[in-house]
């Protein structure tokens, strides 16, 4: 990029349990002050890499330097240097939230004269001043995580890693995280790293890499990804797909993506397609959408299969499944 | 040559100065984990509330039954100098201790499943911090848990003096650090809410009734006696019981009729407390080592 340091550098990342491969040779590098995301469908190796990073999990094969120390050789210097939020809630519901930050400044060695003066300017940073003495439990799903985020920052690492830090959140919400997670970078010259599957979030990202089956399949800034699908991104539903694609192919020499009930082609100028897709067309169109390429766009492409939640399940359902068994419980 | 000696010189003395701000570090750890577990108990005052009426439904309910069965015969009673509501009651104390002390120190499994104990394991320091603080935590509760009883004295009809109570708070501190430590130790390699109901039934129910807090552990069977002996809270319940009853006014032989035993000699309570305080450090121990295991 700008030749300016990478604050993570990685290597050859592999992550083997037993024969199933999480992580398949993982290269990427990080600028001092980027927002990177790693985007990918649950079960893509995300968060395995993360963790490796983060030095919660040791890598099978590879290496890997975040801000300029060994993770494997050093993990205890590493986890001084970042900060980290969970996928799952790590928080003490008990506790309020000032209390939570406080913990938080005792077990990171945060200097006893400045734990007040820290804490209190990220609560504001956060807008959670005004509820800092009450217990988390009465916190939203929102409140919850940007103390998760306040807590990360408290004792000011170089880089702030966010494992679907907007996972079960509103639109609102999430976009109100993200407010703040500019903010951050642009007032603290903090480097992000985070996990997501939802691709209208990636947008927010100075870079993405594109993460499926355990290995980056493309990685660039959004609009060079978006680039790589090329012209505009028409949609088509039909009471005949199969036909209408046998069709499509034939006539207009481009190749549609079955999705579904519906087929997306990508064209180099739309205006002109549809009207000639509407006109030659004899199978029965039901709906045609004409767009500009999003990030999903290009993950089908490059993959061949679209993110969504199909595999989302088993980590969700297990935790639901957990949360009935212990409400039973208590 | 020379420049790696110098280097190797700096970097002895940088890992010194190291060393003793990790030693810091950990202290502040113990300090914030334990306080942690002060606040949320202090908080969450339904189990105050219900953790006296345990032991009040016990001495209550259970110790008049009993009584009544007894009636006044060869064992309590007027005869002996001590009712058996009398002698339960320090084994009531007991077991409050514990019991709190298990479950404090068991809400490592609760911060495991609620995600809290991430938050605490990655963090930057060494985690023999968080087995000690745990063990620390569930001690301070397990101790106020069980002095709080000492209320119920005059309803008991057993006299207390400040002295006794001085001479109690070492005593209960000694059981719940035993007990804490155990918990922990016990809590480290479980994963799930799972265990907890096992430790429950096959663990504190039988440490609970072989511990002498119901009945004495003399005249028992061969079998029975073994096992009483093996209970490292029998050590921590029969001192409660002999400095309890110390100010009843009753003769050392009537107070030292239920005391432990082992080969027919009564134990002295400082041997005993030795033997819990051992046991609480050797429970520790394992504890921190299979917390520094990384998982």
């Amino acid at each position: 990029m700008s030749g300016s340091e990478a604050v993570i550098q990685a290597n050859g990342l592999v992550k083997r349990y037993g024969q199933l491969e999480a992580v398949r040779g993982i290269d990427l590098e990080v600028q001092h002050g980027e927002i990177f995301g790693f985007l990918g469908p649950n079960g893509a190796g995300k968060s395995t890499t993360i963790s490796i990073l983060c030095t919660l999990l040791t890598p099978t094969a590879g290496t890997a330097r975040v801000a300029g120390i060994d993770v494997v050789r050093d993990p205890a210097r590493v986890r001084q240097r970042i900060g980290l939020v969970f996928q799952d809630p790590s928080l003490d519901d008990v506790l309020t939230g000032r209390e939570n930050l406080e913990f938080h400044a005792f077990i990171y060695s945060v200097p006893a004269a400045e734990r007040a003066k820290r804490i209190d300017e990220m609560l504001a940073l956060l807008q959670l001043s005004d509820r800092a003495g009450s217990q988390v439990r009465t916190y939203s799903g929102g409140m919850k995580r940007r103390l998760e985020i306040a807590r990360g920052m408290l004792h000011q690492p170089q880089i702030l890693f966010l494992d679907e830090p907007t996972l079960g959140l509103d639109p609102q919400t999430r976009q109100s995280i993200w407010t703040h997670l500019n903010e951050l970078r642009d007032k603290k010259g903090i480097t992000i790293f985070m996990t997501t599957h939802y691709m209208d979030e990636a947008e927010y990202c100075d870079r993405i890499a594109i993460i499926d089956r355990g290995q980056i399949v493309a990685l660039g800034t959004p609009d060079e990804l978006k680039a790589m699908v090329g012209g505009d991104v028409v949609t088509i539903t039909s009471s005949t797909p199969d036909e209408a694609a046998k069709e499509i192919e034939g006539m207009l020499g481009v190749t549609p993506v079955r999705d579904d009930g519906s087929l997306r082609m990508e064209v180099p100028d739309g205006k002109v397609f549809v009207p000639r897709l509407v006109r030659e067309l004899t199978a029965p169109v039901d709906t045609v959408t004409l767009r500009r390429p999003s990030l999903d766009d290009v993950f089908l492409k490059l993959t061949g299969h679209a993110i969504r939640d199909e595999e989302a399940g088993t980590k969700d359902q297990m935790r639901a499944i957990a949360s009935r068994f212990m409400g039973r419980r208590r | 040559m020379s420049l790696t000696a110098a280097s190797s010189g700096a970097a002895a003395a940088s890992s010194a100065a190291e060393r003793a701000d990790t030693r810091m570090a950990s202290l502040r750890a113990i300090y914030i984990i334990w306080y942690r577990d002060i606040l949320r108990y202090w908080r969450d005052r339904w189990r105050l509330v219900a953790s006296l009426a345990q032991p009040l439904l016990f001495l209550v309910v259970f110790g008049s039954g009993l009584s009544s069965a007894l009636g006044g015969g060869t064992l309590f009673g007027a005869s002996r100098g001590f009712t058996y509501i009398q002698f339960m009651y320090p084994g009531i104390i007991g077991m409050a201790i514990l019991f709190t002390a298990i479950f404090g120190a068991m809400s490592i499994v609760w911060d495991r499943e609620f995600g809290f104990l991430k938050e605490v394991l990655v963090a930057p320091i060494d985690r023999s911090a968080v087995a000690i603080g745990k063990a620390l935590g569930g001690t301070t509760q397990a101790m106020i848990q069980g002095l709080i009883l000492l209320v119920l004295a005059p309803f008991v009809g057993v006299k207390i003096s400040a002295l006794t109570v001085i001479e109690l708070i070492p005593l209960a501190a000694v059981l719940a650090f035993g007990l804490s430590s155990f918990g922990v130790a016990l809590a480290s390699s479980m994963k799930s809410l799972q265990g907890f109901q096992v430790v429950m039934n096959f663990l504190m129910m039988p440490m609970f009734f072989l511990s002498g807090a119901l009945f004495p552990l003399r005249n028992l069977p061969g079998w029975m006696t073994w096992l009483t002996r093996l209970d490292p809270a029998s050590y921590g319940i029969d001192p409660l019981r002999r400095v309890v009853l110390s100010d009843s006014g009753r003769s050392a032989g009537q107070i030292e009729q239920f005391a432990l035993t082992i080969g027919g000699h009564v134990l002295p309570i400082m041997l005993e407390a030795g033997i819990m305080l051992a046991f609480g450090a050797v429970m520790l121990g394992i504890a921190v080592f299979m917390f520094q295991r990384r998982d």
